[in-house]
């Protein structure tokens, strides 16, 4: 792909090891790619200097690496009519970008208020991922559902929790969204349907298919007309190790249940590396295995995520089962506030800077 | 002090020749102090476990170390500091997040004779792997008639932390301590964390190892004895922290601190209670507390677990089953509050036993509690 990735593995489309079946998606030429310093820790490559990493961004193709076939539909036909370039409006992207500038901003100040001794125990924070939890949570309605993890902070936000109920929540005061009682790690709003904030890798997953199974049981068992309620199910990679994950995403393609599976993969696990925890890296090849389309999604760029979300969403919505979405992102801090986070390698964070800062379109 | 022994004597307070002699005494025991004592060797809960576990994995190669962050991140709370530098990565393994997973390939590496050490972050979590520890560890001894041993040791920090919220602050030694195939065991000083972890790694079944994160970077002097490479301290024996005779607090872990300090208030008041440091939850030593029970006459249990069905429960039942007629005064018992873990940290501080309720839980069982004020 560029001088600075060497060695670079071009993957090989999963139809040429599924026979006789038609193959349930297709992989675009663009080789799907692991950005920063993934690539190095596989293929021992040297660390790139900034000015070829910076052109090798400049260069990476723009679109989505996603496999479902309704995408890549979906793409030629805008790519035909004159608005093929209006990915969204205006007021969208006023909407976007307060959003996640919002997020960036509570979660730079939550370290600050934990460092002044303001709020204590385990604080997880979402800086740089900010595009993940926009791209997604602003298609939802309110009656759609978001089940996260311990890094819920901007998870909340996004799905329309007031920030000062989430920094009240916090500090421990009566008047935060769990009155106190839950903390950092466990954000509830019955209002707003953010099922939490588990503290347990992986446990938010079988809560979230329960809460799409909820939505498809009212549909078809109680007739509830108009109830087309998606789940999203926020995780990390360390939790696609995890048993739960494997059968809830069996159920949910089993049952066709109308859920979104969302991967945030950062990379690491507190100090474990994704590729020293994993037989194979790539987490969205896991969907077909379970009969799900599974997509690959730049998780630094807001525009490319929405896309991928707005046809996961749809097709939740429109009763055809579940999708499983790897975003590849990067957190900028540690694991959590108490986190001395010494096994990351400095130079793979400014490799996610350099992109985020020179190759997203708003900034 | 010399001078004010000198200065006294002159004042007529001592007659002269005993002045002599005290001041001999104390020249001589100064001489002493100054030669012979050293002071006993200060050691923090966190190296005792870390020199433990060296020394277990130096003398028996088939024993090796399993768990989330234990080896390139030196330990969650860096516990394994520096073993997987020293035994390499095919004795220190970092695995993924899958408790029910890596708990299970534990066990069976256990029943085919390697000695596995499985640390859980926390035991919160050893609930993703609890089929295992119950079912494939505790029962098979049973279930096979003696063919399988299992001599597999889980450790981690149990119980409440700071500020970690519900999901993180539950305490298992109850819920461990009912289960028979198990040994369970909960260390409160360096002492004692160097001395059991090492019985448990010995030991030929399985080992449920409850440490505290908020004991980890105490400091406790250790004893010689305990410094040495084959110490070890039985398991299914307490230890009598503090002998007394008004009234017996057991405790175990964190509260074990908690109780001295509520003994030294006591203390001041004319109360003597006798501390004692539980150490094994399962096998529960209930020869040494019924025999301090019979000594007092009272009995104070103290733990950070929820009440209901806690190791308090078990305490009180034994001895009401086995020394009634020594009880002058109904059994109290001391728990954690009957609520998931709050998170704001003044609801958590009313969560948790506080060493005020010790003493006043010991002043009931002494019939020396202020009366309730009556409200208007």
């Amino acid at each position: 792909m560029s001088s600075a990735f060497p060695a670079m593995k071009i993957l090989q489309p999963l139809s040429t090891t599924r026979s006789p079946e038609k193959p349930l998606f297709d992989l675009l030429k663009s080789p799907s790619s692991f950005l920063g310093s993934a690539s190095k820790l596989r293929f021992n490559a040297q660390k790139p200097s900034p000015s070829s990493s910076y052109s090798s961004s400049c260069h990476r193709p723009s679109t989505i690496v996603a496999v479902s076939d309704v995408v890549k539909e979906k793409k030629t036909l805008k790519s035909n009519s004159s608005l093929s370039n209006l990915l969204i409006t205006k007021e969208e992207g006023l909407e976007l970008y307060e959003d996640m500038v919002l997020g960036r901003a509570f979660e730079d100040m939550c370290a600050q208020m934990y460092y002044r001794g303001k709020m204590f125990g385990f604080v997880h924070l979402y800086n740089g991922q900010e595009a993940v939890s926009t791209g997604f949570i602003k298609l939802l309605k309110q009656e759609d559902y978001v089940c996260s993890t311990y890094r819920d902070h901007v998870h909340a936000l996004s799905k329309g929790v007031p920030a000062r109920a989430v920094m009240s929540e916090l500090f421990g005061k009566t008047t935060g969204c769990c009155r106190g009682q839950g903390g950092s790690m466990h954000m509830f709003s019955k209002e707003h349907n953010l099922l939490g904030g588990f503290a347990f890798i992986g446990e938010g997953i079988p809560v979230a298919t329960g809460a799409a199974f909820t939505s498809k049981y009212r549909r078809e068992v109680l007739k509830e007309a108009g109830c087309d309620s998606v789940t999203l199910a926020f995780f990390g990679d360390g939790t696609c190790n995890n048993g739960q994950f494997f059968e809830c995403l069996n159920m949910a393609a089993l049952w066709k249940l109308p859920i979104v599976f969302v991967v945030e993969n950062n990379l690491w696990a507190i100090g474990m590396s994704h590729l020293r925890a994993t037989s194979d890296p790539e987490i969205w090849k896991k969907g077909p295995a379970f009969g799900m389309p599974g997509v690959h999604v730049d998780g630094m760029d807001v525009l490319k995520v929405r896309e991928v979300a707005k046809e996961a969403i749809a097709r939740a919505r429109r009763g055809e089962g579940p999708t499983l979405v790897e975003c590849e992102t990067y957190r900028f801090r540690g694991h959590s506030l108490a986190d001395p986070d010494e096994l990351r390698d400095p130079g793979e964070l400014l490799n996610f800077v350099i992109l985020v800062y020179f190759v997203f379109p708003f900034l | 002090m010399l001078g004010i022994i000198k200065q006294k004597a002159r004042c007529g307070v001592f007659p002269s020749s005993t002045v002599g002699q005290t001041l001999q005494r104390v020249r001589l025991s100064l001489f002493a102090l100054r030669n012979y004592s050293t002071a006993p060797k200060e050691m923090t809960v966190r190296e005792a476990l870390n020199s433990a576990l060296d020394e277990e994995m130096s003398a028996d190669p088939k024993v090796f170390l399993m768990g989330e962050e234990v080896g390139e991140y030196q330990g969650a709370y860096k516990i394994s500091k520096g073993l997987l530098e020293k035994y390499g990565p095919d004795r220190v393994f970092d695995t993924p997040i899958t408790e029910a997973g890596f708990t299970g390939i534990g066990v069976g590496a256990a029943y085919y004779g390697l000695r596995p050490v499985i640390e859980f972050m926390t035991f919160n979590f050893s609930m993703q792997a609890i089929d295992h520890i119950i079912n494939s560890a505790a029962k098979s001894n049973y279930m096979s008639a003696g063919q399988i041993s299992v001599p597999i040791v889980f450790r981690g920090p149990n119980g409440a932390a700071a500020g970690v919220g519900a999901q993180h602050s539950q305490c298992y030694a109850a819920w461990y301590g009912s289960c028979p195939g198990l040994k369970v065991l909960a260390p409160y000083s360096s002492g004692d964390a160097r001395g059991l972890l090492k019985a448990a790694i010995r030991d030929p079944d399985p080992v449920v190892f409850l440490e505290n994160e908020l004991l980890y970077g105490e400091s406790f002097p250790v004893s010689a004895e305990a410094l040495d490479s084959s110490f070890c301290l039985p398991i299914g024996k307490a230890k009598i922290e503090q002998e007394g005779k008004d009234v017996t607090i057991t405790a175990f872990s964190k509260m074990v601190g908690y109780s001295l300090q509520a003994a030294d208030i006591l203390a001041k008041e004319g109360i003597s209670a006798e501390v004692i440091n539980l150490r094994s939850i399962r096998p529960l030593d209930r020869s040494t507390i019924n025999a301090s029970v019979r000594k007092t006459n009272r009995l104070v249990t103290v733990e950070e677990g929820f009440p209901q069905h806690g190791v308090g429960a078990e305490i009180c039942a034994s001895v009401i089953e086995e020394s009634f007629g020594y009880l002058d005064a109904p059994v109290e018992r001391i728990a954690g509050a009957d609520v998931p873990m709050p998170y704001a940290a003044n609801l958590e501080r009313m969560a948790v036993p506080q060493v005020e309720d010790i003493v006043r839980a010991a002043k009931r069982a002494c019939y020396r509690s202020a009366p309730m004020a009556a409200t208007a």
